[in-house]
């Protein structure tokens, strides 16, 4: 049962999770789960969702390797077996995922003492929901150029600006927020703070509206909000370096906070073999066309590829540069996983017009959602061609484009 | 079982590593370009192609172990994994190595699936020097045991072929052969010295500068039972059973030459200025160098997963060499376009060294089937 990297106690702490997970499964959500935490937009499933990940934080599966003094289990490694049991065990996925990705490791690595010891344990038990708020509508790619200002007033800030592409912004009580507060220095006159989002004076939350027609992000808008001196994050002019922590986690962020919410890659290439033979075509099925299994077998050898670069990567002698795997992780996995979709599409020929809701659509509309959903991954957290960039620089040293 | 490191051993990283430093040295890029395309208008114009390996190199490997690296040890070899082998071959693929090395390992792999004496000896031979080569395709390319172009008749207790094979890898330098003949009983494995009388090589000519490829004739060629490696029945399994070695092999070359490509073009992309900047300043230029990377280590990710996977005698090895040789396959298709293409001007003369490579990944992506032929295997062989 444990796997082969897991020590004694690691081994033991799987034990228990798996069993507690068994014992503690939770009923039917109120509605259909969307695939993503980020794509939760109903207050019910929010109350329910937060209601799980409280009772994982109780029983030790969330926060695992925080220290205690700020919430968390004061464990070394133990995260990783409890994330790795909660995904295999097709339970809801911890709805505070912004939270325990992104903003919780940044306040542990730069927040004071009594930042670490107001905002985690919340954090942890999902009683307070967090969003980041990086990205502006003039500021996406090129984060540094982000335009929010924060204006010293008395003991404290005002911040005015615009945010955009906020996932959870509607039920988050906080947000980690980049700041310019200084004109003159492109890096060095960004600041990070924790700003209050529900109920503050100033701050306007509205959706954005996906392509699938589902909401998944919100706009912020900031009208003279005063916050104090406390809620900054480390200090003036080190906003740069505190963002580069936070979005050096957002990949294990988006990567798995908990599973349960979508299927594996392995099952979709699963499904589109069979979607392939059960779709008529020319007298035949799908599968029996000799250009749509070749399709399908490259998804395979991308798939198995993938798998074999994970394992390939914790083996320094096979590897040339201990980052060079790693940093391809992100391209790889969401362009197979709209390459997947894509095929998916291709197969259903005519079928591919028919969206969720129509009781005809095959799969009930997944392909197409899916593949619309796809542009989501491809798109954020550093886009494929960021992605690209930033292999081609730090890996192969070649000139930067900028 | 897959273990953690892929059986990658500290024994396999020192020959590893050592092939590397012995290959830098000895098999420069300048000298490879001196050794296989000295001449451009004699190679174009004779009838029969030149030769172009060094002896002394080849004693050298020999000496190194590199092609007893998988013999056993009562046979004369140094009795390693296929990931240590695999590993090695991309080394060689790295320097677009000329010399039968692929060749020998080829029917050494076949040799190692076959039981009995005959075998034996002959991977003696090779732990001891000897080049081979392996004769198992027909006119048309088909890589299917069942189809072979050469007949096997029982003549007392040995055989008499007839027939020709063809696109065999390295007969103009092997020293002997190991040849799949059809007979009434099926088909069998036959050893016979390149230098037989009746055996007749027919030079290729062909794009790859750096190995060497012909049909072989037999005429009336008499092997007697000694030199039976596999008897009629029980050859298409012999071949079956090395089948994902002989691709993981292929596999493991295409990766190191491309990896060689890689490297070169992300070279020239840092030194090469245009527009006042390194090329690779532009993404149009950096954009394909990084998916060179990213096919790149996906086939030498799945290459090792085969060879541990043959290692660990996993029934999974056959699909896994399959995935290794498209994706390797694929890879070095993808790298030499896009090497040429991102030398501008300069990658696409005789002069520079890309056109060697090129040329070596043209020939290694069809050997035993590129990617569509392995996708379409694999296909098949999914259960309903």
């Amino acid at each position: 049962m444990a796997q082969a990297q897991d020590t004694p106690e690691q081994a033991e702490f799987r034990h228990y999770c798996r069993d507690w997970i068994e014992q503690n499964r939770p009923g039917p959500p109120p509605s259909r789960l969307p695939e993503l935490p980020i794509e939760v937009s109903d207050a019910a499933q929010m109350d329910y969702l937060r209601a799980w990940q409280r009772r994982c934080y109780e029983a030790g599966l969330v926060g695992c390797d925080y220290p205690r003094e700020y919430g968390g289990g004061g464990h070394t490694g133990f995260q990783r077996v409890a994330s790795s049991e909660l995904s295999r065990a097709n339970v809801p996925y911890l709805i505070n995922v912004i939270g325990l990705g992104m903003a919780a490791p940044s306040i542990l690595i730069h927040g004071n003492e009594e930042q670490k010891k107001r905002f985690l344990p919340p954090l942890l038990a999902a009683d307070e929901i967090w969003c980041q708020g990086f990205s502006e509508p003039n500021a996406g790619s090129d984060l540094a150029s982000v335009q929010t200002r924060a204006e010293r007033k008395g003991d404290g800030w005002r911040l005015n600006g615009h945010k955009v592409w906020t996932s959870l912004a509607h039920f988050s009580a906080w947000m980690i927020i980049l700041c310019r507060t200084s004109s003159q220095h492109r890096y060095d006159g960004l600041t990070f703070f924790v700003a209050p989002i529900a109920d503050t004076p100033g701050v306007t939350v509205r959706p954005l509206i996906k392509m699938t027609g589902e909401s998944g992000f919100n706009e912020v808008i900031f009208e003279d909000v005063a916050i104090p001196d406390e809620l900054r994050l480390d200090d003036v002019g080190k906003g740069w370096t505190v963002a580069m922590t936070t979005l050096l986690h957002e990949r294990g962020a988006a990567e798995g906070a908990g599973g349960g919410g979508g299927l594996s890659i392995d099952e979709r290439i699963d499904r589109l073999v069979q979607l392939a033979r059960r779709t008529p075509r020319e007298g035949g099925s799908a599968w029996d066309d000799a250009v749509l299994r070749d399709r399908i077998m490259q998804l395979q050898i991308r798939a198995e590829g993938f798998r074999q670069a994970m394992r390939r990567s914790r083996v320094e002698a096979l590897c040339d540069h201990p980052m060079r795997i790693p940093l391809q992780g992100k391209v790889l996995m969401t362009e197979l996983m709209q390459d997947i979709a894509a095929v998916a599409l291709e197969v259903m020929g005519a079928h591919a017009s028919l969206y969720t809701g129509d009781e005809n659509a095959p799969d009930a509309g997944m392909w197409s959602h899916a593949y619309l959903n796809s542009f989501g991954p491809t798109i954020a957290a550093g886009s494929s061609e960021i992605q690209r960039n930033i292999l081609g620089e730090r890996i192969l040293g070649l000139a930067k484009s900028k | 079982m897959a273990s953690d490191d892929f059986g990658f051993g500290e024994d396999a990283r020192m020959v590893r590593d050592l092939a590397r430093r012995f290959l830098a040295e000895n098999l420069g890029v300048d000298t490879l370009h001196a050794l296989v395309a000295g001449n451009a208008t004699a190679a174009d114009a004779a009838r029969t192609p030149p030769l172009a390996w060094d002896r002394d190199l080849w004693d050298r490997i020999v000496e190194l172990g590199w092609t007893g690296l998988c013999i056993p040890e009562n046979a004369g070899g140094v009795g390693m994994g296929r990931i240590a082998l695999a590993a090695l071959v991309e080394e060689t693929g790295r320097a677009a190595l000329p010399a039968p090395l692929m060749a020998t390992l080829f029917a050494t792999q076949v040799l190692l699936e076959a039981p009995g004496e005959a075998a034996h000896a002959s991977l003696e031979e090779i732990a001891r020097g000897r080049t081979a080569a392996l004769a198992i395709t027909n006119s048309r390319g088909s890589w299917d045991p069942a189809e072979s172009d050469v007949r096997g008749h029982a003549a007392g207790l040995g055989t008499t072929l007839g027939g020709t094979a063809s696109f065999v890898q390295g007969a103009r330098k092997a020293d002997f052969l190991v040849v799949s003949a059809r007979t009434d009983d099926g088909i069998g494995l036959y050893r016979v010295a390149a230098n037989a009388p009746g055996v007749a090589v027919h030079p290729d000519h062909i794009l790859d500068l750096t190995r060497d490829q012909a049909r072989v004739s037999f005429d009336h060629v008499e092997v007697d039972a000694a030199q039976c490696i596999a008897a009629p029945g029980d050859g298409a399994s012999v071949l079956a059973h090395a089948w994902p070695a002989l691709l993981t092999l292929v596999a493991a070359d295409l990766c190191g030459a491309a990896e060689w490509q890689l490297q070169t073009t992300a070279e020239y992309a840092r030194v090469r200025t245009q527009f006042e900047r390194p090329i690779g300043f532009f993404q149009a230029v950096k954009h394909p160098i990084v998916n060179m990377m990213i096919e790149v280590d996906r086939a030498r990710s799945l290459v090792y997963a085969a060879a541990e996977a043959i290692d660990s005698k996993s029934d999974d090895a056959l699909r896994l060499a399959r995935m290794a040789k498209a994706a390797a396959s694929d890879a070095a298709s993808f790298c030499s376009g896009r090497s040429v293409q991102l030398h501008g001007g300069i990658g696409f003369t005789w002069d520079s060294p890309v056109h060697i490579y090129f040329k070596r990944q043209k020939h290694g992506q069809f050997l035993f089937g590129d990617g569509i032929a392995q996708r379409a295997a694999l296909a098949s062989q999914m259960a309903a």
